[in-house]
């Protein structure tokens, strides 16, 4: 009987997984989650029906729990195309031969990284980061993922060099908080004392009204940086036919839908390329997140 | 008083923690950790049963996943328990059972990515090792009489199933409901990781501070764990078992390639990888060992054993609460509740919500493992003090508690807490994915720097860790004379 049951269970489980497989001629696509969960799928659910409507083909979208889940996704040709920052999409990109940055926003060209504050720390805002050594050094400090770019990358890098130490030795105590929306809360809510987020989360959350700007506020601003830009595999033509990357990258260049792209937000995609991201590449290497 | 072994043990541990407690980092670095947690609770005495669409589907999941894993975990745990006297093979068992869910979940990610499999194998394979162990002792203990007064002739197969099998089922079954109960949980917190299982949202209403919707998620947890007799029948099982599959999700399509790739090129070592040969090894291997490995085993060990007398002290505190020597029906159908809540809530998720309120720091693990793993050992002493009589004369309040009761349970307690002390272990590393530097720290890192070799080697060295307190607290066991039953 019970050998009976297994027999039946370990058939249909197999019955149901090549099921699964055989309904995939879906284009698929991930963004990594470097925001709340919620206004991540909103936006991107907006985002496939629109690509739906223009490729013609059913599209997509799947959440991810993490910077490396999405690259790992697209490696795994699981997804075909996603929103990466500019270090995931440089480790992408090394990872798939032949996939290609065909997007990026018009911000990303010049990105930047604002570290931030809590009031309570009496930290004023300087122009050098070097002039805030003092009022650093032993603070507690929060990334954001352990993979983001404006979140860790580019913080980690000025730190490193304007001080000469890393992170860990430079800060009391240092976290990842997971994503940007996280660290503007626990930075206002005094978990940490300091903490360095992607400038365009802090001026959206700003403008929306969402920060306590009596609670926290910029201390300093990173010089400017490639950051996030859409990648697409390259063997999507053999697969959804002749031509479609070059359908997909016009349909993302004139998406010109003002509530999606306010919800990025971004005032528009232009075009992009590999070689765009050279300096996040070497600057990754440098601080030795990239062999 | 220090002339009896388990006294003297009891000490020795205490004064390995309070050592630990000195290079621990324990601290509360949220500045309003008190009116956060308010919130907390607010948002569990206000539930929101419609925040989320996916909130039924996702139970659904999580249940399917636990009935597939643990029926496969179970049926090769079992097969595995027929030859588990081989050396190799306890070796092998031993190896699956000390990576933890959470891990296995990890690797099967980077090559079978968001399919069921990836979901089903994390439960199955670490189960089927503890499967293989539980169920050989229950074999073993099995009353050779019947077997002897078969006629001879008689073939073996037939012989272990009319004899063997009958004396041993209801035991096999009753651990085996049990374990059903861990792959609830387990299949919950498969969600942190991107499975679509409660996790999934309950991580992302927790992130965002919504905390009445992640309220309701943990009520429907609480209930479907609580309701188990009611909807866990033998008559039902067959319906679910073949059901269950149906209810995994789609997930994405596997790529087969992947997997040839994780396994010939992913995790060899980049020195291999990029030709350099067993002279670079050496360099890397030293590296990985020195920045990454040594401190994460350090912080483990050291958050591990804080965390084992922690837990230690709680379940002495709490089995009052339901034991029948103290206070009235009314007291101990609280204690009853408090501790099925506390038990229910799986370690990782109690870390979570801790570190959520209060900050990183060691503190929110050491409450976290001590409230599930005191709430379990609590429950189990406290069971077994209402079998105990009592003289009519008998002390009572304070003293029937420490002259008492206390004597009479301490070698179960100790029994149950060296028993747990791996599984504590375990745990401790899982954590270190929430940010606390434990060996789960590094593994996580390696993992989000697109690293698999590096995290191979961590996680072996986590199993290594395992494997070694799990021979420890056997042999402190065998030499206090200490008895377990398989059920903890």
């Amino acid at each position: 009987m019970a050998l009976n049951i297994i027999r039946k269970l370990m058939l249909s489980s197999f019955l149901c997984f090549t099921a699964a497989a055989a309904s995939a001629e879906t284009f698929v696509f991930t963004a990594i989650p470097d925001e709340d969960e919620t206004k991540l799928v909103e936006r991107f659910r907006g985002v496939a029906d629109y690509l739906s409507e223009q490729l013609d083909v059913d599209v997509r979208y799947i959440p991810v729990k993490s910077y490396a889940a999405a690259v790992s996704a697209f490696r795994n040709n699981q997804v075909q195309l996603a929103w990466f920052g500019g270090l995931s999409g440089v480790q992408a990109r090394r990872l798939v031969p032949g996939s290609e940055a065909i997007a990026q926003g018009v911000e990303d060209e010049a990105f930047e990284t604002y570290f931030i504050a809590n009031s309570n720390t009496g930290i004023a805002p300087a122009d050098e980061l070097s002039d805030l050594k003092d009022e650093l050094q032993g603070k507690t400090f929060t990334f954001g993922s352990k993979g983001s770019t404006s979140g860790r990358l580019m913080p980690e890098f000025y730190v490193r060099d304007t001080f000469g130490s890393k992170p860990e030795d430079f800060f009391s105590r240092v976290g990842f908080s997971g994503n940007h929306t996280r660290t503007l809360r626990l930075v206002e809510a005094g978990t940490y004392e300091v903490g360095a987020l992607n400038f365009q989360v802090w001026e959206k959350e700003l403008s929306d009204g969402n920060i306590d700007t009596d609670a926290v506020q910029v201390i300093w601003k990173t010089p400017a940086y490639p950051d996030y830009q859409w990648t697409i595999r390259g063997d999507v033509n053999d697969r959804f036919g002749e031509g479609f990357k070059q359908r997909v990258t016009e349909a993302l260049l004139n998406l010109d839908n003002p509530e999606l792209l306010e919800s990025f937000p971004r005032s528009g995609f232009i075009p992009a390329s590999n070689d765009d991201y050279e300096p996040i590449r070497k600057t990754a290497e440098e601080i030795g997140i990239l062999d | 008083m220090f002339a009896s072994p388990t006294v003297r043990i009891s000490f020795i541990f205490l004064a390995i923690a309070l050592v630990g407690l000195l290079f621990a980092d324990i601290a509360i670095t949220a500045s309003n950790p008190w009116r956060d947690l308010g919130n907390f609770f607010l948002g569990i005495v206000t539930p929101n049963f419609f925040s989320s669409e996916g909130l039924l589907t996702a139970l659904l999941r999580t249940v399917a996943f636990a009935f597939v894993g643990v029926a496969l975990g179970s049926f090769f745990g079992f097969l595995l328990a027929l030859v588990y006297q081989s050396l190799p093979v306890r070796i092998f068992c031993a190896f699956i059972r000390a990576i933890h869910e959470l891990f296995w979940a990890l690797i099967f990610l980077q090559f079978f990515g968001f399919h069921p499999l990836t979901g089903v194998l994390a439960i199955a394979i670490p189960y089927a090792g503890i499967f293989a162990k539980v169920y050989s002792e229950i074999l073993e203990e099995a009353d050779p009489e019947p077997g002897r007064a078969l006629p001879p002739g008689t073939g073996n197969i037939v012989a272990f199933l009319y004899t063997r099998i009958p004396d041993c089922w209801v035991k096999m079954r009753t651990y085996t409901a049990y374990r059903l109960e861990c792959g609830l949980r387990s299949s919950a917190i498969l969600g942190f990781v991107g499975l679509p299982t409660l996790g999934f949202y309950l991580e992302a209403s927790f992130s965002q501070g919504l905390y009445s919707d992640a309220g309701a998620m943990l009520i429907l947890f609480y209930v479907l764990i609580a309701t188990m007799p009611l909807w866990v029948r033998p008559k039902l099982l067959p319906i679910y078992l073949l059901g269950a599959p149906f209810f995994l999700g789609e997930g994405l399509p596997i790529v087969w390639g992947n997997v040839l790739r994780f396994f010939t090129e992913d995790i060899v070592p980049a020195p291999l990888r990029n030709g350099e040969g067993l002279a670079g090894l050496t360099p890397w291997l030293n590296d990985l060992m020195i920045n990454e490995a040594m401190p994460g085993i350090w912080n483990t060990v050291v958050l591990t054993q804080i965390a084992l007398v922690a837990t230690g002290i709680l379940s002495l505190l709490a089995f009052p609460l339901i034991s029948n020597h103290f206070g009235g029906p009314m007291r101990r159908s609280a204690g009853h509740v408090a501790l099925v809540i506390v038990r229910s809530t799986p370690e990782y998720i109690l870390a979570y919500i801790l570190l959520q309120l209060w900050g990183p720091s060691m503190l929110p693990a050491v409450v976290a493992l001590a409230l599930h793993n005191g709430g379990i050992i609590g429950h189990l002493i406290g069971r077994q003090t209402n079998s105990l009589k009592l003289r009519p004369d008998a002390p009572t309040g304070f003293n029937r508690y420490t002259w008492e009761l206390v004597p009479r349970v301490y070698r179960s307690f100790l029994a149950f807490l060296f028993y747990r002390w791996e599984i504590i272990m375990r745990e401790t590393a899982i954590l270190g994915i929430l940010g606390i530097y434990t060996l789960g720290f590094y593994v996580d890192s390696a993992i989000q720097n697109i690293r698999f070799d590096r995290a191979m080697v961590l996680i072996l060295v986590t199993a290594l860790l395992n494997i070694g307190v799990d021979a420890l607290g056997r042999y402190i066991r065998r030499k206090l004379a200490l008895q377990t039953l398989p059920n903890c």
